[in-house]
């Protein structure tokens, strides 16, 4: 026995469901391909951090506004993942035009704050030239920050040597100069792609 | 290995909190009050609040930890929070719970309450249930899609959650324990079909991610794994959880609702004009 009150909202709610659908698929299928990496703008969190610089001086994301931001997570030990990364950016950078490459600053995270010492980061950024800002924290303060952004770190059994691995994101957040998630920059992706994102977003959020 | 921290969860969500929370109150509240010929037995009982139990487990403990950093436990996961639980609750028939509650509801409310069930009703035309039910696995699974879910956290909790009342709204509607021979619930046959037919798309999905050489998930490969496994395998195992444990479980509802197709012909209880028992045979 069903009245006509519960038959007209069953129209409607079959109508909602559908509507709902179709903006489901509108979303996933209007991707603009205007970016290189992966646009992750309304995916994370604007940059947030707390940490401890390599002279020993704590540092907020907020004393690096005005910047386009790299962040990327990794350890001074790393023997693959993180110079390459490192050298790769570095190398996008010096390609851009050279009134911009003042706007881009890489934010190396070291999630392995035991080994990484402030004196031992100190020579990790001076390694990789000026646009390079070394950071570390307490375990809990990089668990949050990880948490964050969606990844996470964690430590192998060391060897008689007291060495040890330490797994960590692979991909290069990017952020724009107020602080806004904008890219993530995955394995592979060619340094003259990375390049030409950057300058757009440098010359884009500049105007 | 073991400590209390592992209990609480990676990701405090109150919401989700304050939902199992309520669902239990409801629940214990309701056995409290209801007439005793009323009340389901303790296995019944148990049966729900372990469903119940392994969901909240599943998204409020260090669980939700792994599942976000490991393909197959985050596959685990949605097992247990769009099949397991929901089968179990459904199964242990908290029916008499909601009519309970159902009967406190004063009349000045019900008018407001009808959209509710419209949407409900909707959502559980058998031909739409089965949809949702494989759609949304399907959606969740979608590569592009699976990989913004994992960055966004807004996103993974929309997940999680539909994934969960989509569960129960099918898991419900298969074991829903009032005779379609008496009721508006679905035919006994029907559901059956529609439990081999969400079978089939999961076997071939699950199929695809173990067969598949190269890697489909690769966000786990971005936000690094929990613990070092070789991508490969991480892909593999997932695959076999998507691909297996749900088959089976299609395979075990279809028999729990068969044995009850049996269990009424024999009582012959239906107001349906039943043939002889001969012409089942």
């Amino acid at each position: 026995m069903r009245s006509t009150a519960s038959a007209h909202w069953q129209l409607a709610a079959a109508r909602v469901t559908v509507a709902f659908l179709l903006l489901l698929l509108a979303g996933c299928f209007s991707d603009d391909e205007q970016w290189n990496a992966k646009d992750i703008s309304s995916l994370m969190p604007d940059l947030q951090f707390d940490l401890i610089r390599s002279n020993g001086k704590a540092v907020e994301a907020q004393d690096l506004s005005g910047e386009v931001r790299l962040v990327f997570f990794g350890f001074t030990h790393c023997p693959d993942v993180c110079p390459t990364t490192m050298v790769q950016l570095k190398q996008a950078i010096e390609q851009m035009p050279d009134k911009l490459q003042e706007e881009v600053r890489i934010v190396f995270v070291s999630v392995d704050p035991k080994r990484d010492t402030p004196e031992q980061l100190a020579s990790y950024e001076s390694f990789f030239g000026d646009r390079v800002i070394a950071l570390t924290g307490s375990e809990p303060q990089l668990r949050e920050l990880a948490k964050r952004y969606r990844t996470t770190f964690g430590y192998g059994t060391p060897d008689e040597d007291g060495n040890y691995d330490v797994s960590h994101s692979s991909a290069v957040y990017v952020f724009d100069q107020q602080g806004r998630a904008r890219l993530l920059i995955r394995d592979g992706l060619p340094t003259t792609a990375i390049r030409d994102d950057l300058t757009s977003l440098a010359t884009r959020s500049r105007s | 290995m073991f400590s209390l921290e592992m209990l609480l969860p990676y990701d405090f969500s109150p919401l989700t909190v304050i939902f199992f929370v309520t669902v239990l109150g409801l629940y214990v509240t309701a056995l409290k009050l209801m007439p005793s010929e009323d009340r389901p037995g303790p296995l019944r009982i148990f049966t729900f609040l372990l469903g119940l139990g392994i969901c909240y487990a599943v998204m409020q403990t260090v669980f939700d930890y792994y599942s976000q950093y490991m393909f197959f436990v985050h596959r685990g996961q949605h097992l247990i929070l769009h099949h397991l639980g929901p089968f179990l609750m459904a199964l242990a028939n908290p029916l008499p719970i909601l009519r309970f509650w159902n009967r406190q509801i004063p009349d000045r409310a019900r008018p407001f309450l009808a959209p509710f069930g419209g949407v409900y009703r909707t959502l559980q035309q058998p031909f739409i249930a089965a949809f949702l039910f494989v759609g949304l696995i399907y959606f969740w699974l979608w590569p592009s899609i699976h990989f913004d879910a994992m960055l966004s956290r807004d996103l993974y909790w929309v997940m999680n959650w539909s994934m969960l009342l989509d569960g129960m709204l099918f898991w419900w509607l298969i074991f829903d324990p009032r005779s379609p021979a008496r009721s508006d619930a679905v035919g006994y046959g029907k559901r059956m079909l529609m439990l081999a037919l969400v079978a089939l798309p999961q076997m071939f999905l699950g199929a695809w991610i173990v067969f598949n050489r190269g890697m489909v998930y690769d966000v786990y490969e971005v936000c690094g794994r929990a613990w070092p496994m070789a991508p490969e395998t991480d892909q593999l195992i997932g695959g076999v959880i998507t691909w297996v444990p749900p088959a089976m479980m299609s395979i075990i509802a279809i028999l729990i609702v068969l044995r009850r197709v049996m269990h009424e012909d024999s009582k012959k209880t239906g107001k349906r004009d039943w043939k002889p028992q001969e012409a089942h045979q």
